[in-house]
């Protein structure tokens, strides 16, 4: 089956081609969408195919390369289409093309009726293509494709409505952002290749050769450089501090892209990223720790923002962000299979509640069509009480909030405690691990807030819809609550795979599954790593504890300010007017940003065309032609085109030429 | 097939074709397919010795790296000869030669309707020229080629451009003679320099690469060379031209302009400039990265305050002539071969994208990026096209762009990493300006109400065909890769 691999990429791209150049014929929208579900699904087939072959296999040769055909060969320089099949990859094409066929699913009944469905679908198949090309990928190039693959089909999905301005902006700040990023790991790619190459006569851009390599590459130094490359192109992609203010503003796309690109792959593709090559990153101290700082300051700051949302996706939005956050705080301290552990655990509950606030804002939409109002049928203010009317939505939604808050039993309890629990007892950072720790559990209790803010707004308390269309408001088809109740069965249950061995009552499937891709990461992180005391199982038990009482206090403090004394929030922000500003305008990051970038290089675009081009360097050339012309003035009596004239000159000439010789 | 001087054929073939529309001269309908005809001719002879090249590089006795040659005695009193020669380089030249020109005069079917005899003519003596320009190897010869190939484009931009025509010619006019005298001058010392120490006169561009040249001199003659190659780059800040000479031409014109005659400036400094001497190209390399990224950022910034959408593509031309030069400049296996795939890619796709705005044109008689927006809606096939090449010229990966600025890029990381990295600065700059090209024009609401008809069967083959060919060079570029390997190989010295 392995030797199969193709396939996967392959049949979402016969699915956008048959969409992207046929659709418009095809016309009916059923089969349009069951082609693209099922390209997507077939995939899917192939993935748990193989996923079941390589369970069947000792561990050591859980490795398989697949050369499909050479692509780039000059000379030192090679790199092929090819892909590689391990454990790390095979979770990838299980969560993309798992979760990605629920979303195709329900994008059948959400995109009902919607101008472009065809398009949508589309899309949708080869954003699928790209993200399994870049998690599939052997070499970094072909990891980069998709890389930039998806940038590409988050551009055109956020800029779905492509009539709205504020959607067009908001997805060519997403294409622009990304690509700063990709700068970044062009240079980190480039550093490693050379580097490996004039020293030690390795050329290559492979996965698995680099890992082979990877002893011979120091401590910091030049790792250091590349690997902060790389990190700035992992920012760029996952939204981190300081390139993610393009994630909020993506919520323009249609909410099923917002679950599958926005939440559950393509802002993981950094954080995958950084665990494909695990072994290059743990050889420089320096670089984990900024990603770790990174991901615990991103983790906060994103969640302080989401606070103070009224814009459901938004909320959701700012969560993502700092869900990432709390990713990159486990890679960088090292605790690789916790950070991808945690990458799917949130792509279930994350895409749960992404299709579950979709559900919603679909209702919403519906009643307040049917009243001709024109209230915002995404703001949380115009909600309440929903609970009655879409059961099925409330309680995926529920559950899934529950598994992001941490409460123990639910998926994200497992991930989110290991997390906090390696940024504590790690022995890459020494003291700063108190700090790291601290940060992540506040966020934590941010998270708990911020998702029972949401949750209490929107299902619970009375309803604040127009009471003109309330009856209107119901739950949507089966084609939409199928993937929810699926995603929220896996929110509860996905986490399992993965238990702490300190409960003990199942194995830890996942770390075991992920050992031989993480191994060599932990033998260079021992050769460096602080051999202090290691923490005890009484710490490990009341760190989550703690962490428990903390995504308690979180919702307690919600069910008060939102439940029970529903004034409060208002007080609030009265009492503390210009803090909720800044927090509510996101802490003027993107002002920030026009102010400093956008508009000098405007402005610079303007001077260096009106002011140099044009003034000084054609000024110079207009004054050179404006010489030769007057020059001509002169010169054209010289060519009259009178016969006689030149007869003269003839004659006149001979004369001197004949008196030169005659004299001389 | 090989015993035809096949070389002479496909330089003197369009000249020939110029015969066949006297008859016709005032008869449109049979002179363009005449035309088009003698181009096709040209395209099938390219893709034949593409087809053949392997087996043409096993002939004995040729100059190492080359795959065909002719050589007779032509002016013996100077020593001049027809000396051609063919090599991998040379090949994929006269491949985007052959196909360029069929692009352009599919492209102006319709739209040149006055003197159509004299436009062909003169696009046939242009291909005759370009086609010299790309095989000649002795220097005479290569320089009467380049003003044969110039006339015809001064003529193009002057009767059938718009706008400034007769501005915009004349600029183009001085700006390329005194780039071409500054050459012929360096010419003739580097042929007397020549003569003087070895007796023999000669212009052969393989006798010349010996010569013992006093390195003051030495960069005085380089520079010559460099300067009119940098005026058809065009390097910043040379390029003022380009900008005038697009916007006013006519689609062909552009076609022609930035598929062509921009890489006979990049061909000229890899095949005459940086051999014939070495040192002072060593001594002057700085100069060509400081002026390649220069231009890079610079172009990109102007680029993104350009209205007028030919503007702004011909501004974008100056930033993706930019990475050639760095390739260039860099001197290493890699990054020039970057630097060559990287002519051929920008011919293709900023061709494709001239045809398009010259599309928009014919139909809206504006190109102004303020008068449209919303044609995704009214015009999805035209639409899409634009968008492919306008991700192809932002360097997205799998489209052929790509593979040119990468290979340059990954061969300067070594040589020059900043240069690398503030070429870097370049490629965020082009994605932000094309974006938002295709924003103002594809996206958002409709702003003028403009009688747009999607693409005639015409041009949608026509962009098809652009569209194939920038997948297959993104997608496959390895025979095209292989096929310069050798020369370039050889040109860089490392075996």
């Amino acid at each position: 089956m392995f030797d199969y691999v193709w396939l996967i990429p392959f049949f979402p791209l016969v699915g956008f081609l048959i969409n992207g150049f046929f659709g418009k014929k095809i016309k009916n929208e059923a089969v349009i969408g069951a082609i693209g579900t099922l390209a997507i699904f077939s995939s899917f087939i192939v993935s748990c195919l193989i996923l079941v072959e390589m369970i069947g296999l000792s561990p050591e040769k859980r490795v398989f390369e697949k050369v499909v055909f050479p692509w780039i060969h000059s000379g030192n320089f090679k790199a092929d289409m090819a892909f590689l099949l391990d454990p790390l990859s095979c979770i990838m094409i299980m969560v993309v093309t798992g979760v990605g066929s629920l979303i195709h699913l329900y994008s059948i009944g959400y995109m009902h009726g919607e101008e472009g469905f065809y398009r949508f679908f589309a899309y949708l198949n080869l954003f699928c293509m790209s993200m399994l090309l870049l998690v599939l990928g052997s070499n970094m190039l072909v990891m980069f494709i998709g890389w930039e693959g998806v940038g590409l089909c988050s551009y055109l999905l956020i800029g779905y409505y492509f009539h709205k301005k504020s959607a067009g902006d908001a997805a060519k700040k997403a294409f622009v952002m990304n690509r700063v990023g990709d700068f970044g790991f062009l240079i980190g790619l480039f550093t490693l290749y050379w580097w490996l190459g004039s020293n030690h006569n390795i050329w290559t851009i492979n996965f698995t050769e680099i890992k082979a390599a990877s002893h011979l590459l120091p401590y910091g130094g030049v790792v250091t450089v590349a690997t902060l490359c790389f990190f700035v192109g992992a920012t760029g992609k996952s939204a981190q501090i300081p390139l993610f203010t393009w994630l909020p503003d993506a919520m323009e796309g249609p909410t099923p892209v917002s679950a599958l690109i926005h939440a559950a792959t393509m802002v993981t593709a950094g954080v995958y990223m950084i665990g494909r090559m695990s072994f290059v990153f743990i050889k420089s101290p320096e670089t984990m720790m900024v990603v770790a700082c990174v991901g615990a300051a991103t983790a906060i700051f994103a969640a302080t923002i989401g606070t103070a949302q009224n814009d459901i996706k938004r909320v959701l939005a700012y969560s993502t962000v700092s869900q990432l956050g709390f990713m990159f705080l486990a890679m960088g301290v090292g605790a690789f299979t916790a950070g991808i552990f945690h990458l799917m655990t949130h792509a279930f509950f994350k895409a749960c509640l992404f299709l579950g606030s979709g559900s919603v804002i679909h209702a919403m939409h519906y009643a307040l069509h049917k009243g001709h109002l024109h209230d915002d049928a995404q703001d949380m203010r115009n909600m309440g009480g929903l609970k009655k009317a879409m059961p099925i939505t409330f309680l995926t939604f529920f559950v899934s909030t529950i598994a992001i808050a941490g409460i123990p039993g639910f998926s994200g309890f497992f991930s989110k405690d290991e997390i906090l629990w390696m940024a504590f007892a790690n022995p890459l950072h020494g003291n700063l691990n108190i700090l790291l720790w601290g940060t992540g559990a506040i966020a934590a209790c941010f998270t708990a807030f911020y998702m029972f803010r949401l949750v209490f707004m929107t299902f619970f308390g009375e309803c604040r819809i127009n009471s003109k269309v309330k009856d209107h408001l119901h739950e949507s088809p089966l084609v939409i609550t199928i993937p929810l109740m699926v995603l929220g069965f896996l929110a509860v249950f996905g986490g399992y795979i993965g238990m702490p061995k300190l409960l003990g009552m199942l194995p830890n499937y996942f770390e075991h599954w992920l050992e031989p891709v993480f191994e060599l990461a932990g033998e260079y992180g021992a050769t460096y790593a602080h051999h202090g005391a290691h923490p005890s199982h009484a710490v490990e038990w009341a760190l989550m504890g703690g962490s428990v009482v903390i995504a308690l206090i979180g919702i307690a403090i919600a069910f008060t300010m939102y439940v029970q004394n529903t004034a409060l929030p208002k007080k609030f922000t009265d009492t503390f007017p210009t803090l909720h500003r800044a927090v509510y305008n996101k802490w003027y990051i993107d002002e920030l940003y026009d102010y400093a970038f956008v508009n000098p290089c405007k402005a610079l675009g303007q001077f260096l065309w009106k002011g140099f081009d044009v003034l000084v360097i054609d000024g110079i050339v207009n004054g050179v032609a404006g010489v030769v012309m007057g020059c001509s003035g002169v010169f054209r009596y010289m060519q009259s085109g009178l016969i006689h004239n030149y007869a003269w000159s003839m004659a006149f000439g001979v004369v001197v030429m004949l008196g030169y010789y005659v004299f001389k | 097939m090989t015993d035809l001087p096949l070389l002479s054929v496909l330089i003197f073939l369009p000249l020939a074709g110029c015969l066949l529309l006297l008859p016709v001269w005032n008869c449109r309908v049979s002179a363009r397919p005449i035309a088009l005809g003698v181009a096709l001719i040209e395209l099938a002879l390219a893709a034949w010795l593409y087809a053949s090249w392997r087996g043409l590089s096993t002939i004995p006795a040729q100059l190492p790296g080359y795959l065909l040659q002719e050589d007779a005695a032509w002016i013996p009193a100077f020593g001049i000869r027809y000396t051609l020669g063919l090599d991998g380089i040379s090949l994929l030249m006269v491949m985007l030669t052959a196909f360029t020109f069929c692009v352009a005069l599919t492209v102006s079917w319709n739209s040149i309707t006055e003197k159509t005899g004299l436009f062909l003519t003169l696009m046939l003596v242009m291909e005759s020229g370009i086609m010299g320009v790309f095989l000649a190897l002795d220097l005479a010869l290569f320089y009467l080629f380049w003003e044969v190939m110039l006339i015809p484009m001064f003529f193009l931009i002057g009767v059938w451009g718009h706008g400034r025509r007769i501005y915009s010619t004349i600029k183009f006019f001085l700006f390329t003679m005194f780039g071409s005298l500054l050459m012929l001058l360096a010419i003739v010392a580097l042929h007397l320099t020549h003569a003087q120490q070895t007796g023999v006169a000669t212009f052969g561009l393989h006798e010349l690469l010996g010569t013992q040249i006093a390195p003051e001199t030495q960069l005085w003659l380089f520079g010559a060379f460099f300067l009119a190659f940098a005026i058809k780059f065009p390097l910043f800040p040379l390029h003022t031209w380009l900008p005038d000479a697009h916007t006013d031409a006519p689609t062909a014109g552009s076609v022609i302009l930035a598929g062509l005659l921009l890489k006979t400036g990049s061909y000229g400094l890899i095949r005459f400039g940086y051999p014939l001497f070495p040192q002072a190209a060593q001594t002057l390399t700085p100069l060509l990265y400081a002026l390649a990224v220069i231009g890079i950022i610079y172009a990109s910034l102007v680029a993104f305050a350009q209205e007028d959408m030919k503007r702004l593509i011909a501004y974008s031309s100056i930033g993706h002539m930019g990475f050639v030069a760095i390739g260039i400049a860099a001197w290493q296996p890699v990054a020039l071969s970057g630097s060559i795939i990287q002519m051929a890619n920008h011919g293709v796709t900023t061709g494709a994208l001239f045809c398009l705005v010259g599309m928009l044109d014919e139909r809206a008689h504006t190109r102004d990026i303020r008068a449209f927006g919303g044609l995704w809606g009214k015009i999805p096939r035209y639409s899409f096209f634009f968008l492919f090449f306008s991700l192809a010229s932002l360097g997205l990966p799998g489209l052929n762009n790509f593979v040119g600025e990468f290979l340059v890029l990954v061969g300067t990381m070594k040589k020059a990493p900043l240069v690398a990295a503030l070429a870097f600065v370049g490629i965020v700059l082009t994605l932000v300006y094309t974006v938002r090209l295709v924003q103002e024009v594809l996206f958002q609401e409709e702003r003028q109400p403009l009688p747009l008809a999607d693409l005639s069967l015409r041009e949608f083959s026509l962009l098809v065909v652009l569209a194939l060919l920038d997948l297959w060079m993104g997608v496959h570029p390895a025979p095209l890769l292989d096929m310069i390997h050798l020369p370039v190989q050889l040109l860089t010295g490392t075996p």
